[in-house]
C-alpha cells in the first residue's frame, strides 16, 4: 500500500471518528432542541442528561474534525484548497455553527439564570442542527463530483445547493440524532432510568427515519449523480451499503430487545458504513481531476505525517480510553440538582 | 496568467485580510490562557494539597471553572482558523499546505491530548483522588505549550520559508522537518510562549487588583494576586531579552520588516532609534531620535549599517504607519510591565508585601490589558511587517487569496458573530466571578461545595 493510500485511510479514520462521536454530540443538540417543545421537569431532566453526556467529551470528539482537515491539507493540499475555495459558503456556515455550538454549550453550562440558559441553549441547539447539515452537504457535493480540482473552479452555489448534497446534509443531521438517541439511552439507563423509555422511542423513530432517508438518498443519488450511484452498486461499495442496512436493522431489533450497549456497536457500524461506502465508491477519485495518486503531497511529507500519526495514536488511544472509562463506568456523584435545575 | 487572477478585487483582498486578522487576534487572547492558565491552576492546586490551605484550593477550583469556559471558546475559535486557512487563502494552502502541515498535524495531537485531559481534569475534581487529579492536569500544561510551539513554528515558516525547492512554480524536494525547524522558529516560539504566560499572569492578577481597590484584601485575594503576578513579573525581564533576540533576528533575516518597525527609510551607518513619528512622503516626521540607538540595538555596534526601505522596491514595502506604531506599543507595554514588576519587587524586598499605594494597584489592574495589547501589537508587527508577502519572498498575499467574489460579505457576518461572542464571553466570565461570592475566610465546605462544572 502506498503512502498516499495509507494517508487517505488515516483521513477516513478521522472522519469516521468525527462522524460517530462528534456526530452524536451534534445529535445531542438536536434532542435538546426537540426537548424545547415540551415544558416541565422531564425536558429539564433530559437536558441535564444530554449535558452530562456531552460535557466531558465533546471537545475531544471535536478534535477529530481538526485532524481530518489538517491531514487533508497536508496530505492532499490541492484537494483541500479546491474544496475550501469552492465550498466557501457551506464551510463558512459550518464554521459559524461550530462557534455557536461550542460556545453556546459552554456558556449555558455555567449560566445560572434561566433567561441566559435559554438564550445560550437556543444557540447551542440550533447550531447543533445547522453544522452537521452543512458539513454533510460538503461531503455530498464531493461525492457527487460537484467540486472540481482547481481553485474556486466549481459553482459557489450550484456545488452544494443541489439534491445530493441536501440529502447528505439531512442524512448527517439524522445520523447524528440517531446515534445520540442510542448513546443517550445507554447513559440514561445508568444515570436517569426514568428517561429510558422515551429515549428508546426517540432512538427507534430516528432509526426508522434515517433508514428511510438513506433509501431516499440512494434514489436521489441515482437521479442526480448517476456516476456515484453506479459505483455504489458495485463491490466493494455495495457490500458496505448492505452492511449498513443490516447493521441498521440489527440496531432496531437490539433497541426493542433493550440491549443498550450492544446497540451502540451496531448503530455506529451502520453510520460508519455509510461513509466507507461513499469512500469506496469514489476511490481512487477524490475530486474530478484529482485522484489519490495524483493529488498526494510529496513522499517526504506523507512519511512524516504517517510517522507522527502512528506515534500520536500510541499516546491518544490509551488517553481516550481513560477519558471514556472514567465517565462511562462509574456512576457520577449525585449532582446537586436544586442549584442546577432551570426554573419552570 | 490565469483569468481568475483578475477577479480578486482590492476590497475582497482587504476583507480577507481583516477577517483573518480579526479571528487570529481574537483567538490569540484565548489561546494565551490555554497555555498559561493550566499551569497557574495546577500550581495553586499543588500548594493547596501540600498546605491544606483552603484559599489555594478554592483558587484552583475557581480558576479551573474559568479554564473550562475559555478552553471551549478557544477550541471553536481555533477551529475557525483552520477553516479560514482554506476558505481565505486556498492558493497558499494548495501549494504550501504540505509544508506547514506537519506542525499543524502535531498541534492536532497536542490539542487532542489537551481536550482529553481537560475533560478528565474538569470533571474529575470529585471523581479522582487528589494526586491522580493533580497528575491528570500535567498533560494539559505540556500539550498547551507544545501547541503554541507547533502553531507558531508554522507562522515562522511564513517568515523564513525552508524545506523545499520551487521548480517553475511547483513545490519539490520537500523536507517538512526543515520547514518546521526553520530559522525563525526558535525566537518566535519562545517569544510567544513567554508572552502567553505573561498575558495569563497579568490578566489574572488584574482581577484581584481590582478586588484590592474595592477593599477585598483577605488572604484569598492576596494569593490570587501574588501567584499570577509573580509568574508574569518574573517573566517580564526574560521577555525583554527574548524580544531583543527576536528583533535582532528580524534585522538580520527580514530587513524590510525591521526597517518598517523602526521607520528607517534610508540605509545608513549609525542610525538613530526613532520614538514615535509618522511616515509622510518617505520620511519619518514628528519623531524623537536617540542618536546611534538603532545601530546599537540591532547589531550591538553604534556605527553598524542598518538597511532602510530604500533597498527594496516600493511594491515590497510594508506599511510603516501600521508596523512602526504597533512595534512601539508592544515595546512600551513590555517595558511598563517590567517597571510594574520592579516596583513590586522593591516593595517586597523592603517590606515583605506588595506596594500599598493605590497607584500600584491601579496600574496592576490594567496590567492584563497592557499584556494583551502587547501581544496584539506584536502580531500586527510581525504580520503586517511581512507584507506584501504571505510567504516571505515566495508568495504575495494578493496571489494567495480566494478568488471567489463577495468575501466582504463573509467578513460582515464574521464581525457580527465575533461581536456577539465577545459580549457573551465577557458577560459569562463576569457572572462566573460573581455567581458564587468568595467568603472572607474560605472553609472546607466552601472548597468542596464549589461546583467546577
Amino acid at each position: 500500500m502506498s503512502a498516499a493510500q495509507l494517508t487517505i485511510l488515516v483521513i477516513l479514520a478521522a472522519l469516521t471518528g468525527y462522524a460517530l462521536l462528534g456526530g452524536a454530540d451534534f445529535g445531542g443538540g438536536f434532542w435538546d432542541l426537540v426537548a424545547g417543545a415540551r415544558a416541565g421537569r422531564h425536558a429539564t431532566e433530559r437536558r441535564r442528561l444530554i449535558e452530562h453526556s456531552l460535557g466531558p467529551v465533546w471537545e475531544a470528539n471535536h478534535v477529530w474534525l481538526i485532524f481530518a482537515i489538517v491531514l487533508l491539507w497536508t496530505g492532499f493540499p490541492g484537494v483541500f484548497a479546491a474544496i475550501a475555495s469552492t465550498a466557501y459558503i457551506p464551510l463558512t456556515a459550518a464554521a459559524l455553527g461550530i462557534i455557536g455550538r461550542g460556545s453556546g454549550f459552554a456558556f449555558r453550562k455555567v449560566s445560572i439564570e434561566y433567561r441566559y440558559q435559554r438564550l445560550f441553549g437556543t444557540v447551542f441547539a440550533f447550531s447543533s442542527v445547522a453544522t452537521p447539515f452543512f458539513l454533510g452537504a460538503v461531503l455530498g457535493s464531493i461525492g457527487a463530483g460537484r467540486i472540481p480540482a482547481g481553485i474556486a473552479a466549481g459553482g459557489r452555489l450550484a456545488s452544494w445547493w443541489s439534491p445530493t448534497p441536501i440529502v447528505t446534509g439531512a442524512l448527517a443531521v439524522g445520523i447524528g440524532a440517531y446515534l445520540a438517541a442510542v448513546f443517550l439511552t445507554g447513559d440514561a439507563q445508568r444515570e436517569a432510568p426514568d428517561l429510558v423509555p422515551e429515549l428508546r422511542r426517540n432512538a427507534l423513530v430516528a432509526g426508522v427515519v434515517v433508514g428511510a432517508l438513506a433509501v431516499v438518498g440512494l434514489l436521489v443519488v441515482r437521479l442526480d449523480a448517476p456516476k456515484l450511484a453506479r459505483s455504489l452498486w458495485r463491490t466493494p461499495a455495495l457490500i458496505l451499503v448492505v452492511a449498513s442496512l443490516a447493521a441498521g436493522l440489527a440496531s432496531l431489533l437490539l433497541l426493542v430487545a433493550g440491549r443498550y450497549l450492544a446497540v451502540r456497536v451496531t448503530a455506529g457500524l451502520a453510520a460508519a458504513a455509510v461513509i466507507w461506502a461513499w469512500a469506496a465508491a469514489s476511490y481512487p477519485t477524490l475530486l474530478p481531476g484529482a485522484t489519490v495518486g495524483s493529488a498526494a503531497a510529496e513522499p517526504a511529507v506523507l512519511h512524516a505525517l504517517l510517522g507522527t500519526s502512528a506515534v500520536g495514536a500510541v499516546v491518544l488511544i490509551p488517553s481516550l480510553g481513560w477519558l471514556f472509562a472514567i465517565f462511562q463506568a462509574r456512576p457520577r456523584r449525585a449532582p446537586s440538582s436544586d442549584e442546577h435545575a432551570a426554573q419552570p | 496568467m490565469h483569468a481568475w487572477l483578475a477577479e480578486t478585487t482590492p476590497a475582497d483582498l482587504a476583507a480577507a485580510r481583516v477577517q483573518m486578522a480579526l479571528s487570529l487576534g481574537w483567538h490569540i487572547i484565548i489561546a494565551c490562557f490555554g497555555v498559561g492558565l493550566p499551569a497557574l491552576t495546577l500550581f495553586a492546586e499543588w500548594r493547596g494539597i501540600r498546605t491544606g490551605d483552603a484559599s489555594y484550593r478554592l483558587l484552583a477550583r475557581r480558576w479551573s471553572r474559568a479554564m473550562g469556559v475559555l478552553f471551549a471558546v478557544g477550541a471553536v475559535s481555533g477551529t475557525i482558523l483552520s477553516f479560514e486557512m482554506g476558505l481565505l487563502w486556498p492558493r497558499l494552502m494548495g501549494r504550501f499546505g504540505q509544508l506547514i502541515g506537519l506542525p499543524f498535524a502535531l498541534e492536532g495531537f497536542a490539542f487532542f491530548v489537551e481536550a482529553i485531559f481537560l475533560g478528565i481534569y474538569l470533571y474529575g475534581w470529585d471523581r479522582l483522588g487528589p494526586r491522580a487529579h493533580l497528575l491528570s492536569g500535567l498533560p494539559i500544561v505540556v500539550a498547551g505549550v507544545a501547541s503554541a510551539f507547533f502553531v507558531v513554528s508554522a507562522n515562522a515558516w511564513m517568515n523564513q520559508p525552508r524545506g523545499f525547492n520551487l521548480v517553475s512554480g511547483k513545490v519539490s524536494d520537500t523536507n517538512p522537518w526543515a520547514a518546521m525547524f526553520n530559522p525563525a522558529t526558535p525566537p518566535q516560539t519562545v517569544h510567544m510562549i513567554v508572552a502567553a504566560f505573561m498575558v495569563t499572569g497579568f490578566s489574572a492578577a488584574s482581577v484581584y487588583a481590582v478586588a484590592w481597590l474595592r477593599g477585598r484584601r483577605d488572604r484569598y485575594h492576596r494569593l490570587g494576586f501574588l501567584l499570577p503576578f509573580t509568574v508574569a513579573a518574573a517573566l517580564a525581564p526574560v521577555q525583554i531579552v527574548v524580544g531583543d533576540w527576536a528583533a535582532r533576528f528580524v534585522a538580520d533575516k527580514q530587513p524590510a520588516k525591521l526597517a518598517a518597525m523602526e521607520g528607517v527609510f534610508t540605509t545608513a551607518r549609525g542610525v538613530p532609534l526613532h520614538l514615535g513619528g509618522v511616515a509622510i512622503d518617505g520620511r519619518l516626521r514628528y519623531t524623537i531620535e536617540i542618536p546611534n540607538g538603532l545601530s546599537l540595538l540591532a547589531h550591538w555596534n553604534p556605527n553598524s549599517e542598518v538597511t532602510g526601505l530604500d533597498q527594496f522596491p516600493a511594491a515590497d514595502h510594508p506599511v510603516v504607519n501600521v508596523v512602526h506604531p504597533a512595534f512601539e506599543i508592544m515595546v512600551a507595554a513590555g517595558l511598563g510591565l517590567l517597571l510594574l514588576g520592579v516596583c513590586c519587587a522593591i516593595a517586597w524586598w523592603r517590606h515583605r508585601r506588595p506596594p500599598a499605594t493605590r497607584w500600584f494597584w491601579r496600574a496592576a489592574a490594567i496590567s492584563g490589558i497592557a499584556a494583551v495589547a502587547a501581544v496584539e501589537a506584536g502580531w500586527v508587527t510581525t504580520e503586517v511587517g511581512r507584507q506584501p508577502w504571505i510567504v516571505y519572498g515566495v508568495l504575495r498575499t494578493r496571489d494567495a487569496v480566494n478568488p471567489s467574489p463577495g468575501l466582504w460579505i463573509g467578513l460582515l457576518v464574521i464581525v457580527a458573530v465575533y461581536t456577539a461572542l465577545t459580549i457573551a464571553a465577557i458577560a459569562v466570565l463576569r457572572r462566573l466571578a460573581r455567581d458564587v461570592p468568595v467568603p472572607v475566610a474560605p472553609q472546607e465546605a466552601d472548597v468542596t461545595g464549589f461546583r467546577v462544572v
